[in-house]
């Protein structure tokens, strides 16, 4: 079995003449937490849907876990929590989750979604529709409904942005959660101080050119803005 | 399997519980009824012009439901979560269809009764080969408006690219569909040359079914 869970290999990716991604390689081993860091614009959510399925590389290949990126065995060891939190207004909080356990196939799909609207403390309202939520009502049922099968492989687009104080601490403990348990992550943000207190590992695009990937070191950490001043456009 | 009528009872749920697209439909094909029983004021001629006047309100009823398939899905980016999971492209297609399916099935229950009184037109005489030439057609219709309904999601004006894409594609199914009903208004049943029509229904059906399951991957996947 491959070590690395994540192989990407020479991807572009083309709209219309435009190359948003250019020959993008990188590897992630499996349990490491990469933060994918660029300005707007710079590929990281037409990479992340790449590595979701979502969109189909013009040029080369993408492998998960071994298997072929769009695979229906590398979608089902994946979580994926994009920029739309992907939740029904009309079904309540109980029945996304149980909609999304069964797709997932989850040996029983009622009980892991009280369970995981439990961890997520909207307990107290599964039977309300999510059209009735705060907005951060609905992150953290989105949260639940990306962590509902134990994902081997998040793919996280931008995944502190627009949360509150209380979220976002919810979200670093599971994600640290899953990384314990042996997950990999990979998470665009521009919210270096979060994603980089949970990040092993930082990858810096730019124009679509994967300029350089490394391991997160203590300088990093006290200051995040290091990585765009030694290696971003401005450098 | 399981993961369709998983995707079917979602769809019903929510369309169900908002009732956007299935009250307008059944509005629609109400007031048209209405002022084609004022305008068409020839209520016993209904087995010569029933057919064709009631398969045009269903498929541009319809449209307003097959419009709504897929985005629905829209709202929240929720059709990245389907696509992302390990649901088949076919089950998530399937089970829409379905929905659809179930969703026209209304709208014509409550539209052939008020043609029949409306137009004096006994549609129950005949009541299987009804409910079969109802439920060929409504297939190929669903089938047909369930595929461009995905191919059209992501587009800013789809509400008038489905229509312009589907009607002509369901020339055929709405040709056969608008003979055997006028066959059955008038009284004479399905018989000779009308096994014709039902011929082409289950051809459309299955080839457009087996054509839609094996390209929604390749659509859902831009």
């Amino acid at each position: 079995m491959s070590e690395a869970a994540l192989d990407v290999r020479a991807v572009w990716k083309y709209f219309g003449d435009y190359p948003a991604l250019r020959a993008v390689t990188i590897g992630v081993a499996r349990g490491e937490c990469l933060a994918m860091l660029g300005r707007n614009g710079a590929g990281k959510t037409t990479l992340l849907k790449i590595l979701a399925g979502l969109s189909a590389a013009s040029q080369g290949e993408v492998s998960v876990f071994g298997a072929q990126g769009n695979s229906v065995d590398a979608r089902r060891k994946t979580g994926v929590l994009g920029h739309g939190i992907g939740i029904y207004d009309e079904l309540t909080a109980r029945e996304n989750l149980e909609l999304f356990g069964k797709i997932y196939g989850l040996a029983d799909p009622c009980r892991s979604a009280m369970a995981w609207l439990e961890r997520v403390d909207l307990k107290h309202v599964a039977d309300a529709r999510a059209r009735e939520f705060s907005r951060g009502m609905r992150q953290r049922l989105a949260v639940a409904r990306a962590f509902i099968h134990e994902p081997s492989l998040l793919l996280l687009d931008e995944p502190f942005t627009a949360l509150d104080d209380r979220s976002i601490a919810l979200l670093q403990r599971l994600l640290a959660e899953r990384l314990e348990a042996g997950a990999t992550v990979v998470m665009s943000t521009h919210q270096l101080r979060e994603a980089m207190e949970l990040a092993t590992h930082w990858a810096l695009l730019v124009r679509g050119k994967l300029v350089h990937k490394d391991s997160r070191t203590p300088e990093i950490l006290s200051d995040p803005t290091w990585v765009y001043r030694n290696y971003g456009e401005d450098s | 399997m399981g993961h369709v009528f998983t995707i079917a009872w979602k769809d019903l749920r929510s369309e169900l519980r908002t009732k956007e697209s299935i009250n307008a439909a059944a509005a629609f094909s109400m007031v048209i009824l209405v002022l084609f029983s004022f305008v068409l004021d020839i209520a016993g001629d209904a087995r010569e012009f029933g057919g064709g006047l009631l398969w045009l309100v269903f498929a541009f009823a319809g449209a307003l439901v097959l419009n709504r398939s897929f985005a629905r899905e829209q709202s929240n980016d929720c059709l990245d979560a389907l696509v992302a999971s390990p649901l088949p492209g076919w089950s998530l297609f399937l089970g829409k269809a379905i929905a659809n399916f179930a969703l026209l099935g209304i709208v014509e229950l409550v539209a052939l009764p008020v043609f029949g009184v409306l137009f004096n037109a006994n549609w129950l005489r005949f009541p299987l080969w009804t409910l079969i030439t109802c439920a060929l057609a409504t297939w190929g219709m669903t089938v047909i408006g369930t595929m461009f309904s995905a191919l059209t999601v992501n587009l800013r004006l789809r509400e008038l690219m489905l229509p312009v894409l589907v009607y002509p594609m369901l020339i055929p199914v709405l040709m056969a569909a608008m003979q055997l009903t006028t066959a059955l208004l008038g009284g004479e049943g399905v018989a000779g040359d009308d096994w014709v029509w039902v011929k082409l229904l289950i051809g459309f059906d299955i080839i457009f079914t087996s054509l839609s399951l094996a390209l929604i991957d390749v659509i859902l996947v831009s």
